[in-house]
């Protein structure tokens, strides 16, 4: 664990935490070995340069400046914890409480430290300083009332963040109490980034005390930290000036371990969740079917998608002719998405596409995406599930229409907004030359997404690919969009590419069905058949796992056993194996292809012929 | 088991003036041992409803029974993935909603839900979504609730694991009798789960009545639109 964590933080940790370790270690010894030393006045020595036995020179009374820097180390890393550990607690009472009093209660204390946050962290410390006294007592607590409230800022941040998820809400309703909630589930969720800006605070605190000392507010003599040292080095600095860089440089270079400590622990808490590895196996073979259409619109073979350690699609193959809907099926994480992208060439990097064949009105799509950023633009369409996030929230809709010609058909402004309220009365938007000037958030979900697609149809595409364009819609919202995508289909002889989890609104919108599982296509076949005649046996388990309005309500729904494979961990045979009622060996040894039964149905099953007996086999109570 | 009874009730969000009636003087009853089934679009004051309930939204007017102080009221949230504490185990996060801790229970609960009671040492990360909602299910049920409240908990699932969630979730309140509201906007889900409808929009709930005879025989014009508008296979 601790070597895996070394690894992951690379060159920059590991001298980041070499150096942490130093500066504790020397806090906590230094004073034992070189106390003496740094204390020995030396009249003889008044302030020499660097030698042998003095490495940074000697100071007004031919004290060591080294030893002295050194046993310094303690007194200043100790005061700025000191003053670390006050702001972080207080920040964190005062932050904490916010989530604990009642609405109104909060919103007044959030206020107040909305307005300590305002002053600049120094001028409060000052501030501080001068009520409080000068000394390191003052300093102390200056500058830990000056890291309080932007400590507290954050808790309150992070806290009302977890406050508004449901296991708080769960637990309230089960009657915990407020406090309780605090400690067992508000604190430990928020404490990993919490002890990365108190470390990073921590460094802030050195600079801030050098500073105080430095201007006299702070350590008193006959103490002496860092800062004050600096300080009386900087009044000889041109006699020597070592006596003013070395405890300049301790102090750099401490509050740098303290800082890059702190991202280092970040950056080791952000890649948690994430882990790289090696993509080992060797690219699956290719679909046997490659399909060769004369009048197809778009042309897919063998669509590859990876991402670093794994690939989410696996050599998909499937054509589309101008006019059709072709739906793509499947549960989260089968690929679909990633699929779709990967055709509109909207994968960034690190994720790589490759084909043997990516053909779109004739062009072939692979290679530079610049090259086609034209033909995409004009000719093909894309709509999203969030009508929200698609649109930007500062722009009038119209706006946003318009740009689509004036990008790509360098068409005048006013002709482009004529025609975005054209588009716009198309999506049957009431009143389109008004609504036009509006801003998205003055729209409803059913009209944002309606103008989404106007937006698509600005420039007559040839294909619009949809990605679960209603599943953040309502059902009466949903038919409207649905009949809508079929118009323009109708109407201009559109190619539409469908994706959605649904299988029945799949079936209702689409003429051809794909269905996807583990990055693969398992099963193309006409939409009427999906009910009744699907082959493939995960077809079959999906569309009886849906209730609808004709669902025996006495029967238990059929259920499919396990859970998908995780996509950096495919088997090696069928991926559905695992879940499957035909499974045999075979199945767990080898992949099936996907194969072509009759004109029109391809399925990637060794058991294709068998019908599954009863789909009481693939009951289980495991999900 | 006993009734749920709102009466007359209204929530109201922001001033009087200004703010926005969620919840506009709604009466229903959820009858002892039986599901009401709430369908609605967004924004009819479903969830609200709901919320009210557990005490989560403040009652501006009427009255609910059981009240929400005193774990009388459980219920189980739409996001598995934000339902479950991800510090604590799945045993520990059940173990807190109960009176006194008792670990038999907590295995008795899993097994209930149909989970192995030997994963109850299991942070949620290790579970999948379906599994979390059954978690969520054996915590509203750890309290000895007299009515648990379902707010729209397949709608995050994938289809072949809301399948085995809605098969718990009938099949415990046939075995033991709960009292219970069923929040969807899944039209179909509900039909499958419930025995008596009730339609709600624009924070009022426009048409009550027996499953068969809603969904069949719509009397309002907007359940006839919200019919109408569920998608049907090509046949």
């Amino acid at each position: 664990m601790a070597a895996r964590g070394l690894r992951r933080a690379g060159p920059l940790g590991i001298s980041a935490l070499a150096l942490l370790v130093l500066v504790i270690v020397l806090a906590l010894v230094a004073p034992l070995i070189w106390q003496q030393r740094a204390d020995a006045i030396n009249a003889a020595e008044i302030l020499r340069g660097p030698s042998g036995a003095h490495p940074a020179g000697t100071d007004l009374l031919g004290r060591d400046i080294f030893a002295r820097v050194l046993v310094a180390t303690r007194l200043s890393v100790g005061l700025a914890l000191l003053a670390t550990v006050l702001g972080v607690t207080a920040g964190l009472l005062v932050g904490a409480t916010t989530a604990v009093l009642g609405r109104r209660a909060g919103r007044w204390i959030g206020t107040l430290i909305n307005i300590t946050v305002a002053f600049p962290n120094l001028l409060l410390a000052l501030f501080f300083a001068v009520i409080f006294g000068v000394g390191a007592k003052g300093a102390v607590l200056a500058i830990g009332f000056a890291t309080a409230p932007g400590f507290a800022r954050i808790t309150q941040t992070l806290a009302s963040g977890v406050a508004g998820r449901d296991f708080i809400a769960a637990a309230r309703i089960a009657g915990v109490g407020r406090f309780r909630i605090l400690t067992r589930h508000v604190l430990p969720n928020i404490a990993e980034p919490l002890v990365v800006t108190a470390t990073i605070a921590m460094g802030g605190a050195m600079l801030a005390f050098a500073s105080l000392s430095f201007l006299g507010l702070g350590v008193q003599a006959p103490s002496y930290d860092w800062g004050r040292l600096l300080g009386e080095g900087l009044q000889q600095i041109y006699i020597h000036p070592a006596g003013a860089l070395i405890p300049g440089l301790a102090v750099v270079l401490a509050a740098m371990a303290f800082n890059l400590s702190g991202e280092v622990v970040a950056r080791a808490i952000g890649l948690r969740s994430t882990s790289t590895g090696t993509l080992g196996d060797p690219p699956p073979p290719a679909p046997s079917d490659p399909m060769p259409e004369a009048d197809a619109l778009l042309a897919v073979h063998n669509l590859q998608v990876s991402f670093p350690g794994v690939r989410p699609v696996r050599g998909v193959s499937l054509s589309l002719r101008r006019g059709e809907a072709v739906g793509i099926v499947g549960e989260s994480g089968s690929g679909k998405s990633l699929t779709a992208l990967a055709i509109a060439r909207l994968i960034e990097p690190p994720g790589e596409v490759t084909a043997d064949r990516l053909e779109f009105l004739g062009e072939d799509l692979r290679g530079d995406v610049s090259a086609h950023r034209r033909l995409l633009g004009t000719s093909l369409a894309m709509v999203f599930q969030d009508p929200m996030t698609s649109l930007n929230p500062v722009q009038r809709v119209g706006r946003q229409l318009a740009e689509v010609v004036r990008t790509h058909q360098r068409a005048d402004r006013r002709t482009a907004w004529a025609r975005a309220v054209d588009r716009l009365s198309a999506v049957r938007i009431a009143d389109a030359a008004k609504r036009a000037g509006q801003l998205p958030h003055e729209f409803s979900g059913g009209m944002r997404q309606r103008a989404m697609i106007g937006m698509g149809v600005m420039a007559n595409p040839a294909l619009v690919i949809a990605d679960e364009p209603t599943t953040a819609l309502d059902v009466t919202v949903q038919k409207q969009v649905l009949q809508l995508l079929q118009n323009i289909r109708s109407a201009e002889n559109v190619g539409l590419l469908f994706i959605s989890h649904d299988v029945t609104v799949v079936g209702q919108v689409c003429e051809r069905v794909l269905v996807m599982y583990a990055g693969r296509i398992v099963e193309d076949l006409p939409a009427s058949a999906l009910r009744e005649h699907a082959r493939h046996p995960y077809t079959r388990a999906l569309v009886a796992a849906v209730p609808d309005m004709e669902t025996d309500r006495n029967l238990p729904l059929a259920v499919i056993p396990g859970r998908p494979p995780d996509p950096r961990d495919l088997p090696v045979g069928c991926a559905f194996a695992a879940r499957c009622p035909l499974a045999t060996d075979r199945c767990r040894e080898e992949d099936p292809p996907l194969d072509s039964l009759e004109t029109g149905r391809r399925v990637a099953c060794w058991h294709a012929e068998q019908t599954v007996p009863h789909l009481s086999l693939i009951k289980g109570e495991q999900s | 088991m006993r009734a749920l009874t709102f009466e007359n009730v209204t929530v109201r969000f922001g001033s009087r003036r200004r703010g926005t009636v969620a919840v506009d003087d709604v009466s229903l009853v959820v009858p002892a041992g039986q599901v009401v089934g709430l369908v609605g679009e967004s924004g009819s004051g479903k969830s609200t409803l709901a919320r009210a309930a557990v005490g989560l939204a403040p009652l501006t007017a009427g009255r609910i029974t059981p009240s929400a102080r005193g774990r009388h009221v459980q219920m189980v949230f739409q996001d598995p993935y934000s339902a479950l504490d991800p510090r604590m185990s799945i045993g520990e996060s059940i173990a807190e909603a109960m009176p006194s801790v008792d670990r038999a229970e907590v295995a008795r609960l899993l097994e209930l839900v149909g989970l192995p009671a030997d994963r109850a040492r299991d942070r949620p990360h290790l579970l999948s979504g379906g599994q979390r909602q059954r978690v969520a299910l054996a915590r509203a049920l750890a309290g000895n609730p007299e009515v648990i409240i379902a707010d729209e908990i397949t709608s995050a699932l994938d289809v072949s694991i809301q399948g085995a969630v809605l098969n718990v979730v009938r099949e415990l309140q046939r075995r033991m009798n709960l009292t219970m509201l069923f929040i969807s906007h899944n039209l179909a889900v509900v039909r499958y789960v419930s025995d008596i409808v009730a339609v709600m929009r624009e924070g009022k709930i426009v048409e009550y009545g027996p499953v068969d005879e809603v969904l069949g025989d719509p009397r309002h014009e907007y359940t006839r639109e919200l019919l109408a508008a569920v998608p049907r296979p090509a046949h």
